[in-house]
């Protein structure tokens, strides 16, 4: 039955191919109503430092298949709402030598953890680069004195999807200027270097030839204001530096670490080709 | 038609493999190149093999050029092919054999902003990994081309097939 099914869809794509190739190259043209209720841009107009290079920025989502667009318009047909809840319980799990919860300090996590992640990642006092997962992780060991999360752990994933729900909805707000502009001068460079056997960079696929076809995957713009998200193709959720080490990776490069000091750069710098739109998280991709 | 596909890919990698004791063959790194970014003389004492080439050019873990290029000769066979580069369609019309050679050993020769992938190419780069392991080469033998020499010809004796009608 599952033979025969994929069979005809394989025959069907041929079809396809035959008739109408090459594909269409632009974003779908959809709108995006979380639970029927919350109206999320999916394009804007290109933020400033990006105007040279396109008009228009678009979310991910506009460039995904039908079926995985409408498991992001609802709650309970995202997967990502079960490392959601999850997250929740951990916000309010005691933990460590102190036996407190982040709700012991944070309150009600809807109030508190309200646009943390739309600006991250952030300059701290002491003039470090953090992402998220740095602060939760400064969090576990400083306050609570546990021990800290590994970057792609599960128990990592579900407190950043938590937090970052917090935030749908609102605008990209990351800083790019003063103490941030020297990491984010060094994550732009990053974007435009050739890693790896194939030299390709983050802007061949995403930027120059965004909407195009790569085999039949629809190349985004790369934009990371949906993350964490769930990932049909890894089955499961996916951190932003978990989908950067894919990438390099993929140009038979050799990748960095989660959570070096290069993919938070990296991610500050992406992140700001999203000025304009609205955290997504969590959202679903394929 | 799946099923012959598979069984030519089968032959494909035979031959290569039956090929490579006999076959004298160019190193990437002595490959004399001519003045444009072409390669005036084949990597192989042994001639390409348009079926093999053809292949090659079509599955995923070897050339995968469809991945990319859209091929009109291929529409009936092999699904999703990419809209990244130019199409295929005549391309033995408008190239020489010599420029086939050089774009796909290293296109950057003829075209420095190119996207595509050097396919007989060992270097240099910037942060290497060792094939999509993610890891760095640990000495110099770890970094293979992507292609081998006789898989090149094969490509490049594919290509000349493709005229317009």
């Amino acid at each position: 039955m599952m033979r025969l099914e994929r069979l005809s869809t394989i025959a069907a794509a041929m079809v396809l191919m035959a008739v109408a190739a090459p594909l269409s190259a632009d974003p779908v043209d959809d709108q995006l109503v979380v639970n029927g209720e919350l109206e999320l841009a999916t394009d804007a107009p290109a933020p400033e430092h990006l105007q040279d290079r396109m008009s228009t920025i678009y979310s991910g989502w506009r460039f995904r298949d039908t079926e995985t667009r409408d498991m992001q318009r609802d709650d309970f047909d995202n997967a990502m709402f079960l490392t959601v809840d999850a997250g929740i319980d951990l916000w309010n799990t005691p933990d460590g030598a102190t036996n407190q919860s982040c709700a012991d300090c944070h309150n009600d996590i809807e109030e508190s953890m309200r646009g943390i992640r739309a600006a991250m990642p952030r300059v701290t006092e002491d003039g470090e680069l953090w992402s998220i997962e740095n602060f939760v992780n400064d969090c576990r060991e400083n306050r609570m004195e546990a021990e800290p999360w590994g970057w792609n752990s599960n128990q990592m994933k579900q407190m950043t999807a938590a937090i970052a729900l917090q935030s749908r909805g609102m605008p990209v707000a990351v800083e790019i200027d003063g103490e941030a502009a020297e990491f984010w001068e060094r994550g732009r460079e990053m974007y435009y270097t050739r890693f790896g056997q194939l030299e390709m960079s983050c802007a061949n696929c995403h930027e120059d030839n965004q909407g195009n076809y790569i085999r039949s995957d629809h190349l985004s713009q790369g934009q990371i204001n949906g993350f964490p998200l769930y990932r049909l193709k890894d089955q499961g959720p996916v951190s932003i530096h978990q989908r950067f080490r894919g990438c390099v990776r993929d140009t038979r490069g050799e990748t960095f670490a989660a959570g070096s000091q290069e993919f938070r750069e990296l991610e500050l710098y992406v992140a700001s080709r999203g000025l304009g739109l609205p955290i997504e998280s969590p959202a679903v991709r394929h | 038609m799946p099923r012959n596909y598979a069984a030519t890919v089968g032959f494909a990698v035979a031959l290569v493999v039956g090929s490579g004791l006999a076959a004298a063959e160019t190193a990437p790194d002595e490959i004399v190149w001519g003045e444009y970014g072409d390669i005036p003389e084949p990597l192989t004492d042994q001639a390409g093999d348009p079926d093999a080439g053809r292949a090659i050019m079509s599955v995923g873990a070897l050339g995968n050029c469809v991945a990319c290029h859209t091929n009109s000769e291929m529409y009936d066979d092999v699904p999703f092919h990419g809209t990244i580069a130019p199409e295929l369609e005549g391309a033995g019309d408008r190239w020489e054999e010599a420029q086939l050679r050089g774009i796909i050993v290293d296109a950057k020769r003829m075209f420095p902003d190119s996207f595509m992938p050097g396919f007989y190419k060992v270097g240099p780069f910037t942060r290497p990994g060792v094939a999509f392991s993610g890891e760095a080469p640990q000495q110099p033998s770890d970094m293979k081309p992507i292609l081998t020499a006789q898989q090149v010809e094969d490509i490049v004796a594919y290509l000349m097939t493709l005229k317009y009608e």
